[in-house]
């Protein structure tokens, strides 16, 4: 199966913006930690996370050779409906104001504040730190790994979609090293909106492929839907927009 | 109990307001009985699952938005 930018392109991308929004949480945690008990117990953590994650995607990638493929889509459509709509419901209503825009720069100060109050009670317990560590890593992990298996499985698409995560978690662990600071810049919630437009475009359709609906325009047909999805999440913004809100500029 | 913990909280990542989840299941379920009851016009499932997605996303967040 020769794969094309038309058919890759949108996995790579949605693995990619998906993958960046877990990796940026998991390292705001990673780096509370290592801020606070140093670079050791963090990344030792870390590390133990990454594995425990390989483990469960062999796994996966096991069982998902054994899954017929219509079953496969439809599974998968559903879990990334879930998944996509859950995201795009809430960065509409933290766009319209309705609840709070998620904060890295408090996620982070918790944190910190949580492993110092900790340090003064019991300087050997580096292990809570890392384990701390390694549940960040371990559970924003796992939702890329779904995000992956949802993108990528059943059309040949693991490889271009783990690229997209890969190149994700690289460049904010990069980004993430060099600056040695949460990464609160990052609009968390216009990814989160980007994103839940392009996984609930890609349920539908996969959702569809598995109920064995003929797509006009097969893959392209993800774009029609993420159009529709992003007029309607738009539309959705404007119309219970708390009039408190400022408007974006 | 902590493994209980993790389950429900790996649930939630799929799972967050539970209306809304169950929504978009009876969704996916109506467009599988379409695509069951009228196998020559395969489309019309497409069309249940899309507009009633779109639905389900603008009841659900007017619905919370107007509380």
């Amino acid at each position: 199966m020769i794969l094309t930018w038309t058919s890759a392109g949108p996995a790579v991308s949605a693995a990619f913006l998906s993958s960046l929004v877990e990796a940026v949480e998991a390292l705001t945690i990673v780096l509370a930690v290592a801020t606070v008990r140093g670079w050791r117990p963090a990344g030792l953590g870390a590390l133990a996370g990454l594995a425990t994650l390989a483990l469960i995607v062999l796994a996966l990638g096991a069982l998902l050779d054994r899954v017929p493929l219509h079953a496969l889509q439809l599974a998968i459509g559903v879990l990334l409906l879930l998944f996509g709509m859950r995201w795009l419901r809430k960065a509409i209503l933290r766009a319209a104001g309705v609840i709070p825009l998620h904060d890295e720069e408090l996620a982070f100060a918790t944190g910190t504040a949580a492993l110092r109050e900790q340090a003064q009670h019991d300087t050997r317990l580096d292990w809570l730190a890392g384990l701390a560590s390694y549940k960040a890593m371990l559970l924003e992990g796992l939702e890329v790994v779904f995000v992956v298996i949802a993108v990528g499985a059943g059309r040949g698409l693991l490889v271009p979609a783990s690229i997209g995560a890969l190149a994700a978690c690289a460049l904010v662990a990069a980004v993430g090293l060099a600056l040695r600071r949460p990464l609160a810049r990052v609009p968390e919630n216009t990814l989160k909106f980007t994103v839940g437009v392009m996984l609930s475009s890609f349920g539908v359709f996969w959702t569809g492929e598995g109920l064995g609906v003929p797509w006009p325009g097969e893959d392209l047909a993800i774009l029609g839907f993420a159009t529709l999805f992003l007029i309607a999440a738009v539309g959705a913004v404007r119309l219970v927009r708390s009039p408190a809100v400022e408007p974006l500029p | 109990m902590k493994t209980l913990v993790n389950i429900f909280r790996l649930a939630g990542l799929f799972i967050d307001d539970g209306l809304f989840a169950l929504a978009l299941s009876v969704v996916v379920v109506l467009a599988a009985i379409v695509a069951a009851i009228a196998p020559a016009v395969p489309i019309a499932a497409g069309v249940v699952l899309l507009v009633g997605c779109l639905g389900v996303l603008l009841g659900n967040v007017t619905s919370t938005g107007t509380r």
